[in-house]
């Protein structure tokens, strides 16, 4: 055990109306302070294991990230108790303890004692943050000066390379480009292969599908399931369809129990080795495998590719007119055109139950990434075939 | 894969004023003391030159103002090194204090993103005007043997006025700096508290030119005795110690009693609001 939470209590007192300067308390003499009592978590434990990569996910406000700042100890639990073996970077509110008005160098050096390591550890690792930031060039920039990628970039790079006993990192991949993303996720194998202990905040299923051995799922600051990252998942959409879809919505009694389970969902290339990166215009093959947790009636499956700005590049339907039977599993594979342009992209699917023909939701799956390589032209999200050239004509002068 | 010691679970403190291990919190305040002392004068002409610059600028136009207008300097043994002593003493308090209201808000990023031991922050504004501080020493002892004034050996007390004189910087920097995140009138109030304090100093005046009553109120200021015993040491060994201003002892319990009570307050109040300052930013 690497992180043992038991019982914590976190509370937020949020001023309705804030007094802030003397003027207002004399120009509103008898207005109390009034607080709203405002229960960010509520009685969570939880353990995480020596060597684990454990996601937590929840919706915006459920005190993930406030959970993840107890654990890095920048705020104080009401109750409870929070115990942690070996040194701990953060990685919170995708930055680091960054101050603008400094260069990036001084920055480094600082965040890197802030991270544990002594000041000449620090010094002596500043080059391979500046690597792998790709920053090189940009060293003694204030970071004031900085693009918010940029920023993003260093913070990521410094966590990285002060080599903690655990990392808690909130949120990375939301944001920055398709291979800063892939930089990301190649740092979350290796270190997980080498065994370091990783807590993951994220929305994104398919990276804790992929990477996290055990994910929490949270929800109103109270612990809903902690278990297998599949199941996390479909909790974790469940979460999300009861509110913002509800006609779309789980049958009833069905909520969140699991309906469908993702056996494998990889890309393969020509000699049916997986792959996560294709070139541009090769083809994609798709090799799926679900595998129905209970009796399914003619299942409806929907497939989704979606680009790093989370935009439905093109979808396709197929129908099962059969009865899938508890245990039994389906096979969906076959190549698809790739007209793709150069970037990262993400392959959701919606299995639908169509009895009626209502097309009621069963589940949703976030598959897998995949990175098409290549440069990125500035607009446009397919590559589309065209036949023009431009020829000049000769015009007859009347 | 790493060899590494596997370490035990221990219990995670949470934010607080100090805590998390010696070497990492000196490391820090020396780092961020530094950068910040390097940051002021990064970019300007006259580079570090300012540092010794800005108080000899003010000792100017003081020194100007009262041997030539007001001629209290001319009853007073060495006034001009007294004044130049006393300016670079009281700049140092003015300067780190100010300096420390708004240091917790300012230093946000680390503060919300990074777990350290808040007591840091305060401390490396003291210390960063503690580097200016040491300059100025220097130039106030060119000063002084250029004035002519003869050494003794009370010279080797004066670290003890300033052990005094940066506690009492410490304790106020940790006061008004707590207070300010939640309470931002802090900023202004202490903008003001302040230039009170250098005039209710004996900073441009010895003290014993204050008149009885007044003196008495004047010398509830932790401050002021330490500025005596300064000019007492260094400059002037025949002007009356803060005993023979007072008249008793018992009356300068008094202001160590301030001295102290303000310490005491410092200490409780950063421990109570240190684990929720990243929550109140």
């Amino acid at each position: 055990m690497v992180i043992e939470v038991q019982g914590v209590d976190k509370s937020f007192r949020i001023p309705e109306h804030r007094i802030d300067s003397i003027k207002e308390r004399v120009a509103h003499p008898l207005t109390s302070m009034e607080y709203r009592e405002h229960r960010a978590l509520r009685n969570v434990s939880f353990d995480v294991r020596r060597g684990e990569f454990f996601g937590i996910v929840g919706r915006n406000g459920s005190g993930k990230s406030s959970l993840l700042k107890i654990l890095a100890s920048i705020y104080r639990q009401d109750a409870g108790r929070v115990r942690v073996a070996g040194r701990v970077a953060p990685f919170i509110e995708l930055g680091v303890g960054f101050n603008v008005e400094l260069t990036a160098r001084e920055n480094g050096v600082l965040n890197g004692v802030l991270m544990g390591l002594t000041r000449r550890e620090a010094l002596a690792s500043l080059d391979a943050v500046l690597e792998f930031a790709e920053l090189e060039d940009f060293v003694d920039l204030k970071l004031k000066n900085y693009s918010s990628g940029m920023m993003v970039r260093l913070a990521f790079a410094i966590m990285v390379q002060a080599d903690a006993d655990i990392m808690l990192i909130d949120e990375v991949l939301a944001v920055g480009d398709a291979a800063f993303a892939q930089k990301c996720m190649d740092v979350f194998y290796e270190k997980r292969r080498i065994g370091r202990t990783i807590v993951l905040v994220t929305h994104d299923m398919a990276t804790v599908q992929a990477l996290c051995h055990r994910a929490m799922v949270i929800d109103e600051g109270q612990v809903q399931y902690v278990g297998r990252p599949e199941d996390a998942a479909i909790r974790y959409y469940g979460l999300n369809f009861s509110d913002v879809e509800p006609e779309h919505a789980v049958g009833a009694g069905a909520s969140v129990d699991v309906q469908v389970r993702v056996e494998h969902a990889r890309l393969r290339d020509e000699t049916g080795e997986p792959v996560e990166h294709l070139t541009a215009g090769a083809q994609i093959e798709l090799d799926v495998v679900i595998e129905a947790a209970r009796d399914l009636e003619a299942p409806q499956f929907l497939f989704q590719v979606r680009n790093a700005d989370g935009l439905g590049v093109f979808e396709f339907d197929r129908r099962l007119d059969e009865r899938v039977p508890a245990g039994q599993r389906v096979r969906l594979a076959g190549r698809i055109e790739n007209r793709l342009v150069p970037g990262r992209y993400a392959v959701d699917c919606w299995v639908r139950q169509a009895p009626d023909g209502t097309g009621e939701v069963v589940q949703g799956l976030r598959l897998f990434h995949f990175v098409v390589d290549g440069v990125a032209p500035k607009n446009g999200v397919v590559s589309i075939w065209t036949d023009v050239e431009p020829v000049v004509e000769a015009v007859r002068v009347p | 894969m790493s060899a590494r010691a596997e370490p035990e679970l221990r219990d995670i403190p949470g934010p607080s004023a100090l805590g998390g291990g010696w070497r990492r919190a000196l490391e820090l305040l020396y780092l961020i003391a530094v950068t910040e002392f390097r940051r002021t004068y990064f970019g300007t002409v006259f580079g570090y030159l300012w540092s010794v610059a800005r108080p000899l600028l003010l000792f100017g136009v003081l020194l100007a103002v009262f041997t030539q207008v007001f001629r209290l300097g001319s009853e007073v043994p060495q006034y001009p090194v007294l004044l130049l002593f006393n300016i670079v003493l009281i700049s140092f308090f003015q300067e780190a204090t100010g300096a420390a209201v708004t240091s917790l808000v300012a230093q946000e990023g680390m503060v919300r993103k990074t777990q350290f031991p808040r007591l840091v922050i305060p401390l490396s504004v003291v210390l960063t005007s503690l580097f200016n501080l040491g300059l100025n020493l220097v130039v106030v002892f060119v000063f002084v043997l250029a004035f002519g004034v003869t050494p003794v050996w009370t010279w080797l007390l004066l670290p003890l006025v300033l052990v005094a004189l940066i506690v009492l910087t410490i304790a106020v920097s940790m006061i008004v700096s707590s207070l300010f995140p939640r309470f931002r009138d802090m900023a202004i109030i202490w903008t003001v508290a302040s230039t009170v304090l250098f005039y209710a100093s004996p900073v441009l005046y010895p003290i014993e030119k204050v008149p009885g009553g007044l003196r008495d109120l004047f010398l509830l200021n932790p401050i002021a005795p330490l500025l005596e015993l300064a000019r007492k040491w260094v400059i002037d060994p025949g002007a009356p110690g803060p005993l023979e201003v007072v008249g008793s002892a018992w009356a300068l319990l008094l202001p160590l009693a301030i001295y102290v009570g303000i310490c005491a307050l410092a200490v409780w109040l950063f421990n109570r609001e240190a684990p929720r300052i990243a929550e109140a930013l």
